[in-house]
């Protein structure tokens, strides 16, 4: 067990840096950072005085080095358009992504349980392939568009939710279903293959033998057998939600990491953008090593081989 | 498939409905309830108190949502505003975007102010003014104005802001505000000098806009970090909270001076929100959470004037927008080169229909590279090259390409402009194949001299004088990509010559021969649209500069 974390441990170091070179490559080739920097109306000097000013002018390689060694020392560098310092910046965002990516993930479970297991009951049936479809919509619905759905009914339409912003619980719902629903459909898949499974299993056909009433069958024996891979899944969406919102943070002014993200890349800002993506890196590796020995804990067999 | 569509048609109905009769919460619940239960029907099967339960936990989900939150309106006296993108600090020197413009306008004030309406200046911070020599000018400053902390405003706060922000170790973000001062000394508590590295006719622009005077006392104790932080000025409005990245919270400065130029202001409060998206932004306007946005594209803004509790109004911008044309000997299009080959594309474009349909409302035709409202910028005596394809392909074919040519435009944003100027310049024979780049990665590619046509935008930074526009392509700067003598030293001199008829007459000398020569198609002003609530009283500016201190309520 422990050589297999430490094992996964030096991975998640790997992909974090291979991700924090091909962000440091990216932002170099998409035009030279101290043009954007120096503003639309600079001229030659004034992006010479910005190129030097910010150790531009040197190396690419040189430079990357340079943000590796301060990385190392806790040096997380200056926010070159927020004139901050970039941890702190990072820190103060991070709150509202983690609790836009918690509720994503509980509106992700909340709509993918139901429908999985609905979908497992009837099999092939006409409820089953209606649950697919809400899944395939979730998927091929781009989310900004979904969002701005969400927006014309509940803002628009029937006002009981704000637009945008995020002073309040309220500003959470939209953007937790937006992003939930997205990730919704691969749980489905995974809650209605784990069941149809189980369902099929000996001890449930005992457990109906015996009498027991169907939703006690389902709820108790079937599902909570049926659910042990959902959450190991569930640690690595996260991840993923923690990353995906990008978008659904700009669509609902969400003042979190992905909207930061988005800042940063506009405006160059890149060492703060090379702190999120590391930031992210780390986090997603560390959330699949977590679903690992969450899956060893809560499966035996695993454990076993 | 019909599954899909059961469930696909109530959510579009609902959603479409947003000009006819609004559907009250409860109907469209329980639409979506009527569709579960009809569903559930289908199969009768035990697990359908599962299906039962579903369906009541989402009506319950829609029926505890109800909480309204609160809705802008004028009867808390807060007008709210969204804007797309946040400023990196509000400290005016530290910033070049323009919501960092209008903040600055706001809170702060300047030596001296222009009239938008009359271009005419007036002494603000300043009482008076006069030019000692080519390169001195002296203010005598208002007495009695006080800071928003209660600074006292005097000599000091001048002195102590201009050689402050003129310092290049200082870094102040847009150095073109502020590189053309030499220094500035105290005479007395009410009286400063002022002296130019340059003799500098564009410096009462500049003095009116972008240098604002900042306390002396908190600047040099707080620099311009804690500036950011906590925001001070002299003007009408005063910063109370600000959260960067998120809002920006300003209040009426009851105690304003009463001899600014600028009115007192008459809303109470201004709440200016950073929403990125777009499509957002309109929702908050239609919704009602924000009252008023800007830049609005113009299809969506025709659509918003059918909406009876919003008004939409659209101003002119100094943004002009032109093509530059790369003559210069690496060009990768040498039949730029010849003259009759740029006289053709500018009669290619019928720049008439394009603003029609496509620019939109306040756009203004330019026959010269420079703002209309520019002091020096004329379009007088220089030639219009009027829409004539045919004429188009007839210089075409003098200059020997009787079947047009294969060229690259690049452009970086008002990409269905660019777009229907290709399809104008196809039609000539001219085969322009658009490659569309962010701003930086344009820049590069213009100044390397690989770009053939470029598709271009000059806002001028608010600076309403013709040496902030022409002399950045034509004064052989780095974006100057047609590179003729005659014409920097014609601009040359207009930039250091104090007497203004005489300056006047060498930029329009100037801006002549780039006319004569073609060295770039002058095509229209960018105009902008504004989205506000009914209850607000405004007028838009051409300048695209918002003066909350000038807006009420109805």
């Amino acid at each position: 067990m422990l050589a297999f974390m430490i094992r996964r441990l030096g991975l998640a170091v790997l992909v974090a840096l291979t991700v924090s070179v091909l962000a440091f490559m990216l932002l170099h080739l998409s035009g030279d950072p101290a043009v954007a920097l120096a503003g639309e109306g600079a001229r030659q000097a004034d992006i010479d005085m910005v190129r030097k000013a910010y150790g531009l002018d040197r190396p690419i390689v040189v430079q990357y080095a340079d943000w590796l060694w301060q990385m190392l020392h806790g040096q997380f560098g200056t926010s070159v358009y927020f004139k901050t310092a970039a941890g702190p910046l990072i820190l103060s965002k991070l709150q509202t992504t983690l609790m836009l990516g918690v509720s994503a993930l509980a509106v992700a479970l909340f709509i993918s349980i139901p429908l999985g297991v609905i979908a497992a009951l009837y099999k092939g049936g006409f409820a089953d392939r209606l649950c697919l479809a809400v899944a395939v919509l979730g998927q091929a619905l781009p989310n900004f568009f979904f969002a701005l759905l969400l927006i014309m009914l509940f803002s628009i339409s029937l006002r009981i939710l704000p637009v945008s912003g995020s002073g309040t619980w309220q500003h959470f719902v939209m953007p937790a279903i937006a992003l939930g629903y997205y990730v919704a459909p691969a749980f489905m898949r995974l809650i209605r293959a784990g069941m149809i499974e189980v369902l099929a299993a000996d001890y449930i056909r005992t457990a109906r033998a015996k009498g027991l009433p169907t939703g006690k069958v389902i709820f108790k024996h079937a599902l909570r057998n049926a659910i042990v891979p959902v959450v190991a899944l569930a640690a690595v969406q996260l991840g993923y939600l923690l990353g995906g919102s990008v978008v659904i943070e700009t669509v609902f002014a969400l003042d979190g990491l992905g909207y930061l993200a988005y800042q940063s890349i506009t405006f160059k800002d890149y060492p703060v953008m090379q702190l999120i993506v590391l930031l992210l890196s780390v986090l997603y590796v560390l959330l699949t090593l977590a679903a690992d020995i969450a899956n060893a804990w809560l499966d035996p067999r695993i454990r076993v081989s | 498939m019909e599954h899909r569509e059961n469930l696909a048609v109530p959510l579009h109905l609902d959603f479409s409905l947003d000009q006819g009769p609004v559907p009250s919460e409860r109907a469209w619940w329980g639409r979506i309830a009527s569709h579960l239960t009809a569903f559930s029907r289908t199969r009768q099967r035990p697990a359908m108190g599962a299906v039962k339960t579903l369906a009541a936990a989402i009506l319950l989900t829609g029926t505890a949502l109800t909480a309204q939150p609160a809705w802008a309106n004028k009867a808390d006296d807060t007008l709210r505003m969204a804007y797309d993108q946040a400023p990196e600090s509000v400290d005016p020197y530290y910033n070049n975007v323009r919501i960092g413009v209008i903040i600055a306008a706001n809170v702060w004030d300047t030596l001296l102010y222009r009239d938008p309406l009359t271009n005419e200046y007036k002494g603000q911070l300043a009482k008076s003014w006069k030019q000692i020599d080519d390169k001195t000018m002296e203010f005598e400053l208002r007495q009695g104005v006080k800071f928003h902390n209660g600074e006292e405003f005097d000599a000091d706060s001048v002195v102590y802001t201009l050689n402050y922000v003129a310092d290049p170790k200082n870094k102040a973000t847009t150095q073109q505000n502020v590189r053309w001062i030499d220094k500035v000394e105290k005479i007395d508590k009410y009286k400063v000098r002022l002296t130019t590295k340059e003799p500098f006719p564009g410096a009462k622009e500049y003095l009116s806009t972008t240098v604002v005077i900042h306390p002396a006392k908190y600047y040099a104790e707080v620099g311009p970090k804690g500036m950011n932080a906590k925001p001070v000025g002299t003007g009408p409005y005063k910063v109370t909270e600000y959260v960067p990245g998120k809002s920006i919270t300003l209040e009426a400065n009851k105690d304003y001076f009463k001899d600014s130029p600028k009115a007192q202001p008459k809303i109470g409060k201004v709440v200016i929100r950073f929403i990125p998206d777009r499509q957002t932004q309109m929702a908050e306007v239609i919704s009602g959470g924000e009252d008023f946005i800007m830049h609005v594209p113009k299809d969506q803004a025709e659509q918003l004037k059918s909406m009876p509790q919003l008004q939409v109004k659209s101003g002119n911008t100094m943004r002009i927008v032109f093509m530059q044309m790369n003559i210069l000997d690496n060009t990768p299009a040498p039949q730029l080169k010849d003259e009759r080959v740029r006289k053709a594309i500018l009669h290619a474009i019928d720049r008439e229909a394009i603003v029609k349909n496509i620019v939109g409302e306040g756009a203004e035709i330019l026959n010269t590279i420079c703002t209309p409202s520019q002091t020096g910028c004329t379009d007088e005596g220089a030639p219009v090259y009027k829409y004539d394809p045919e004429l188009s392909k007839k210089l075409l074919a003098e200059a020997g390409y009787p079947n047009g040519f294969d060229i690259d435009i690049v452009a970086y944003r008002e990409r269905n402009q660019t777009e229907a100027i290709i399809n104008y310049l196809q039609a000539v024979g001219i085969r322009a194949k658009l490659n569309f780049l962010q701003y930086a990665a344009m820049r590069d590619m213009i100044r390397a001299g690989k770009a053939s046509l470029t598709h271009q935008t000059w806002g001028s930074n608010l600076v309403n004088d013709v040496s902030a526009s022409t002399p950045v392509y034509f004064a052989f700067g780095n974006d100057d990509i047609t590179r003729d003598p005659k014409v920097r030293e014609l601009l040359d001199k207009g930039d250091k010559t104090i007497d203004s008829k005489a300056r006047n007459e060498a930029y329009k000398e100037a801006l002549t021969m780039i006319a004569e020569h073609a060295y770039a198609a002058p095509l229209w002003s960018l105009p902008v649209y504004y989205v506000a609530s009914k209850d607000v009283n405004f007028t838009p500016y051409p300048d695209e500069l918002v003066r909350f201190w000038d807006m009420s309520w109805k």
